[in-house]
């Protein structure tokens, strides 16, 4: 099978701080791969420099994705080439509804692969339907986006998005956090009903809890900006018995 | 600077499009002020005697005024003398319909995308265009007449209506008003006049361009608007000039008479030329916009998009001096580069249950500063008078200013003031947001901007709409920080 991201060796800085310090990880499509560690570990570093967010500089190491250096191309090209990062704290923006928003993406995503931007009739027949798969009131698409939204609400939003966009590779950044659990369920549905072969994700997540409800193929844990310890589902478990204390104490060690 | 910031400097280096100059023979008074060059202004124009002596007496008043300062504006001191007065294209000698005027000038417009003949056609929208000094034509006369709509150039309406214009003209902005108004009174070459009769509804929108395209001329263009009982009128202007290092100047001068019942809508979309991004050359916009509230229940609204100019100092304003009558603004105005507005609306309450609406949207890029000027003023014949004011700054990087100077007088206890303010910085996260969404940065800010200007993009003619929308992501593209 085909390598869809392959992280070699990857160094990053934040405000001149280092932060990934050699971050090794390859992914295949269909794979759901989990990211757990303590506050501060990097997790969300290492969200942020796969999908380009300005102030984070690679000092060291590779990405490459479909076969192509992702860290040359500008956040709106990974993008448009699938990848999706869901927010761990959504923005407003307030005055711009959120199905003007997802119809922009949307076709600013089939420009970008050569297809013909669809009609606003059949986009709200696409974004209905993915609506309710969400559970998110119709109201909410004319609505600005995340404007005056709950927590959940806005997460939900991330997933519908998500949906709609249809990315090859999805990151969900503590997507999980402040979620209580029927809220959760939604937003496990979701990323559920998007599993296929040719779709990979990246949980990043600082509790198991969400685990139980999206089942990764891959458990890593990050600390101190290096994965210390990789292995299946049971290693999450493992890790929610004994805290992250045993695997920080060693990986300072060693 | 992060590589965002980057991105948004460079998409604010976009080029002014309607930048060019038209070459066409002018007929051009050479600069200078006196009493002679208003005289020459009014023969060129056959003016009646009337016409001449109020030019002369608000000549002679200006000359005893100073240049108000008052504005949070800077710029190099204005040579009233280096200015030329008239400037006219050579063969528009009174076009009696469009195959009679200048195929160059109706390629200018085609350029700007206003082409006549479509819209004469298509579009059904009335078009007075003013090219430097003069009308050169106005489409759709015909079909107005038959409604008993008067649509013309200001030197027609002298011409053929002068009793209407001197009922009117002046009656809402006196000649001495201010400074500015004075000056634009003594020399005014031409304009719109519009006269709508009792009970009409004007059966389309009415719409005029404004191109300043000679160097070193001034514009100083005169519109008046009477809407008569019960009469209804939507106007649009637009405005553009060539792209050129020295500033020009433009002191126009509106008049809005609504009287009992009647509905003004007055929309502006203003695009002249605002300057390089240094801040040479641009349009020095200094105009005075007053509509008058005559009778009971009449109302008037002022909608203005304003991307251009290199200095603005104007405020749409509403005189309620009807019972019930209402007056609304809704702006929004944009700086980028070393841009500098000073604008905002005076809503003067004079009649009882009168209501007037303020919503003002400024945003500011580059190193441009933008002020919000406002005054409510209620006065003690006006009972449950109500004003809402609601005035939202965007920033965009951190090398702008935004500034906001309500002043508000009220001498009526039961009237109810209301103001609001915001101000708020288009984020990276937001434009982040969007380009992981697969938006670019510039069609994010353009998307954020609209976003925020909904409230005012509403109250536009449809037409319009999409045309300001247009404008403002040409204006800002590349703007945060």
């Amino acid at each position: 099978m085909n390598t869809l991201l392959r992280i070699e060796n990857l160094h990053a800085r934040v405000d001149g701080k280092a932060i990934l310090k050699g971050i090794d990880l390859t992914v295949k499509p269909g794979e759901v791969h989990a990211i757990m560690g303590p506050n501060g570990s990097g997790k969300s570093t290492l969200s942020n420099v796969l999908a380009g967010r300005s102030g984070y500089e690679v000092t060291e190491g590779t990405v490459t994705y479909r076969g192509q250096n992702l860290l040359d191309q500008p956040p709106e090209q990974r993008a448009r080439e699938g990848v999706f990062l869901a927010f761990q704290y959504p923005v407003e923006i307030p005055g711009v509804s959120n199905i003007y928003l997802l119809k922009a993406a949307y076709n600013a995503i089939r420009r970008h692969r050569g297809l013909n931007e669809v009609d606003a009739l059949d986009f709200l027949k696409l974004v209905k339907e993915k609506t309710r798969m969400v559970d998110l009131d119709e109201q909410f698409l004319y609505r600005g986006v995340n404007e005056g939204f709950s927590g959940g609400e806005k997460k939900r939003n991330e997933i519908l998005q998500m949906a709609i966009l249809e990315p090859t590779l999805c990151i969900l950044d503590e997507t999980d956090s402040g979620l209580d659990i029927d809220a959760l369920k939604v937003v496990a549905n979701g990323v559920n009903a998007l599993r296929s072969p040719e779709r990979a994700f990246i949980l990043v997540t600082h509790y198991q809890r969400l685990l139980d409800y999206i089942k990764p193929d891959h458990v890593h844990v990050l600390a101190h900006g290096r994965i210390v310890r990789s292995g299946d589902a049971s290693l999450a478990h493992e890790l929610e018995r004994k805290g992250y204390g045993w695997i920080e104490a060693a990986a300072a060690g060693a | 600077m992060s590589a965002t910031a980057e991105t948004l400097d460079r998409l604010i280096k976009q080029d002014y499009k309607p930048g060019f100059v038209t070459e066409l023979e002018t007929d051009t008074l050479p600069p200078g002020l006196n009493e002679d060059v208003i005289r020459a202004i009014s023969k060129k124009k056959n003016e009646p005697e009337f016409m001449l002596e109020w030019r002369l007496s608000a000549y002679r008043h200006w000359l005893t005024m100073m240049e108000p300062h008052w504005a949070f504006v800077e710029y190099a001191p204005v040579d009233y003398q280096a200015i030329s007065y008239y400037s006219a294209p050579k063969t528009t000698d009174h076009p009696k319909s469009l195959d009679e005027v200048d195929p160059k000038l109706l390629e200018t417009y085609n350029k700007l995308g206003i082409p006549l003949y479509e819209q004469e056609k298509l579009a059904g929208v009335a078009v007075d265009a003013v090219f430097d000094s003069v009308s050169v034509a106005t489409t759709f006369k015909d079909k107005l007449a038959q409604a008993g709509v008067i649509f013309c150039s200001m030197s027609e309406a002298i011409e053929k209506h002068p009793d209407l214009v001197r009922q009117y003209l002046g009656s809402v902005v006196p000649a001495g008003d201010n400074f500015f108004a004075a000056l634009n009174s003594a020399v005014f070459s031409d304009g719109s006049f519009v006269y709508i009769p009792k009970g009409v509804r004007c059966p389309m929108e009415l719409s005029t361009y404004f191109r300043i395209n000679a160097a070193k001329t001034g514009q100083f263009e005169r519109t008046l608007i009477v809407a008569d009982e019960g009469s209804y009128v939507s106007y649009l202007e637009g405005c553009t000039a060539p792209m050129r290092d020295e500033n020009q100047l433009h002191a126009a001068v509106v008049e809005l008479v609504a009287l009992e019942g009647a509905q003004i809508k007055y929309s502006t979309v203003q695009n002249w030329y605002p300057g390089d991004e240094e801040g040479r050359g641009g349009i020095y916009n200094f105009v005075t916009k007053r509509g008058d509230c005559r009778g009971a229940r009449s109302k008037i609204s002022w909608t203005q998009v304003e991307t251009g100019s290199a200095i603005t100092w104007k405020y749409p304003s509403c005189i309620l001096r009807g019972d019930d009558s209402v007056g609304e603004f809704y702006s929004v105005a944009v700086t980028n580069h070393r841009q500098q507005a000073d604008t905002g609306t005076k809503m003067i309450h004079i009649g009882k249950n009168t209501k007037s609406t303020i919503i003002s949207k400024g945003i500011s890029a580059g190193r441009a500063q933008n002020s919000y000027r406002g005054l409510v003023k209620i006065l003690k014949s006006a009972e449950n008078a109500r004003n809402y004011t609601q005035c939202d700054s965007l920033l965009i990087g951190d090398r702008c200013g935004a500034h906001t100077f309500p002043y508000i007088e009220v001498k009526q206890p039961s009237a109810q003031v209301e103001h609001e303010a915001t101000t708020s910085k288009i984020s990276e996260d937001q434009l982040f947001f969007c380009q992981q969404r697969g938006l670019s940065a510039e069609d994010a800010v353009s998307m954020i901007v609209n976003g925020f200007c909904k409230q005012v993009f509403k109250e536009l003619p449809m037409e319009f709409a999409v045309e300001a929308q247009a404008l403002l992501g040409i204006s800002l593209e590349g703007s945060v920080g």
